[in-house]
């Protein structure tokens, strides 16, 4: 049933099935999200300004979970031998590195007015900052190496020993004292943010992931289609 | 064993010895790593005056004293120890009393710090301000988020 998420042609017919509809539940829900944001209510510390969760957020997730996809990719492509999955790392990587300039990017327009500072050195910073490093590095090693297949093993070791930043990120607001603060939505207890502002959280961060699955399967299919025609 | 699950158990092996080895690392530099130190941490290590450091803590209530225009003087505690700031310059907008900030300065002889940029550190509690009203009038506010 989910032989489309490994066999290239496969991939091919499903995502025929499903780009147009996709298309369309996306605009929705994009359009629904920045419509909840509207009303979203201020908050009681950061008035206006905490509006810029509802795209700091979901992207510095997906960010993040992009970065998860291409580490199992390489897991199941380094050990099962499987080519498609190396598809898959060359399309995704450059949507990740997106994601994580804009939460980079949003972060230093909300750290200005509330912190105090555009940038500080902190541990949760300074490993997101390492994370695009990696990501753009990871672009750059499509570029080398003229044998395909050394290619694509070295860069998904890469992507395995680069995957060790992402519990870092993940708990470095807890392990270390950061100016940044601690998790709101992913905790044990229940999550204290409001559900008035949950709610349009949640809902952006759907749209997000469902713009990043319509261009990953955009560039999926081109990169399938460059393949075949120099294999 | 078939070679795929050989190459797989391979794997994952060496990706857990890798994070063991960096998070060995990580924990044993944890002094390098941390953003600020509390007052407590800062009393016990006794460090060099005239030394670049960075304070958390919060804002000491019915400490804080404004001298003149953009010239202030409060202190930080972490509800053991109290750390006397020296600070001129202008104040982020979140800075209030009972607030937690961290604050970059030099540290002189009577452990007093002169800061030169003052940092306002928000929790992770969101909230409307309809309901913080609300919760005020029923005098629920400092119990459920303190």
């Amino acid at each position: 049933m989910f032989k489309f998420l490994i066999n290239p042609s496969r991939f091919n017919k499903f995502a025929d099935i499903i780009l147009k509809p996709l298309i369309i539940i996306t605009s929705f829900t994009l359009i629904l999200g920045l419509f909840l944001i509207y009303f979203s209510p201020l908050d009681y510390q950061q008035g206006l300004t905490v509006k810029i969760m509802y795209i700091h957020v979901p992207s510095a997730w997906l960010a993040l979970l992009t970065y998860a996809i291409m580490a199992i990719y390489s897991i199941i492509g380094l050990s099962f031998k499987i080519p498609f999955s190396f598809v898959v790392n060359k399309a995704i990587a450059p949507i990740g590195a997106v994601f994580t300039l804009l939460c980079l990017i949003s972060g230093s327009m909300w750290g200005k007015p509330m912190w105090g500072a555009w940038w500080v050195w902190d541990a949760r910073l300074t490993s997101v900052a390492i994370l695009f490093i990696i990501y753009l590095l990871i672009i750059f090693l499509n570029q080398t190496f003229e044998n395909r297949d050394v290619r694509e093993k070295t860069i998904a070791i890469f992507i395995l020993i680069g995957s060790i930043n992402l519990p870092i990120i993940k708990f470095s607001v807890d392990w270390w004292n950061t100016l940044h603060q601690p998790a709101s939505v992913s905790k044990l207890s229940s999550p204290s943010i409001d559900i008035s502002m949950l709610q349009p959280l949640l809902i952006m961060t759907v749209a997000f992931s469902l713009i990043g699955i319509i261009i990953a399967i955009l560039r999926i299919k081109a990169e399938i289609l460059i393949r075949k025609k120099y294999l | 064993m078939s070679l795929r699950f050989q190459r797989l158990i391979l794997i994952l092996l060496t990706l857990i010895m890798l994070g063991a080895a960096l998070l060995l690392i990580l924990f044993n530099t944890k002094q390098n790593i941390v953003f600020f130190y509390t007052p407590s941490e800062l009393l016990e290590n006794n460090i060099a005056p005239d030394k670049k450091l960075r304070i958390g803590g919060y804002v000491k209530k019915s400490s804080f004293v404004k001298k003149s225009l953009n010239n202030y003087e409060f202190k930080i505690t972490d509800n053991t120890n109290d750390i006397v700031i020296f600070y001129k310059g202008m104040l982020p907008d979140l800075f209030r009393e009972e607030q937690g900030i961290v604050v970059e300065g030099l540290i002189d002889k009577n452990n007093n710090i002169v800061a030169s940029k003052v940092y306002a550190k928000h929790d992770e509690n969101y909230m409307p301000a309809s309901i913080k009203k609300e919760l005020e009038k029923n005098n629920q506010w400092k119990k459920n988020y303190k």
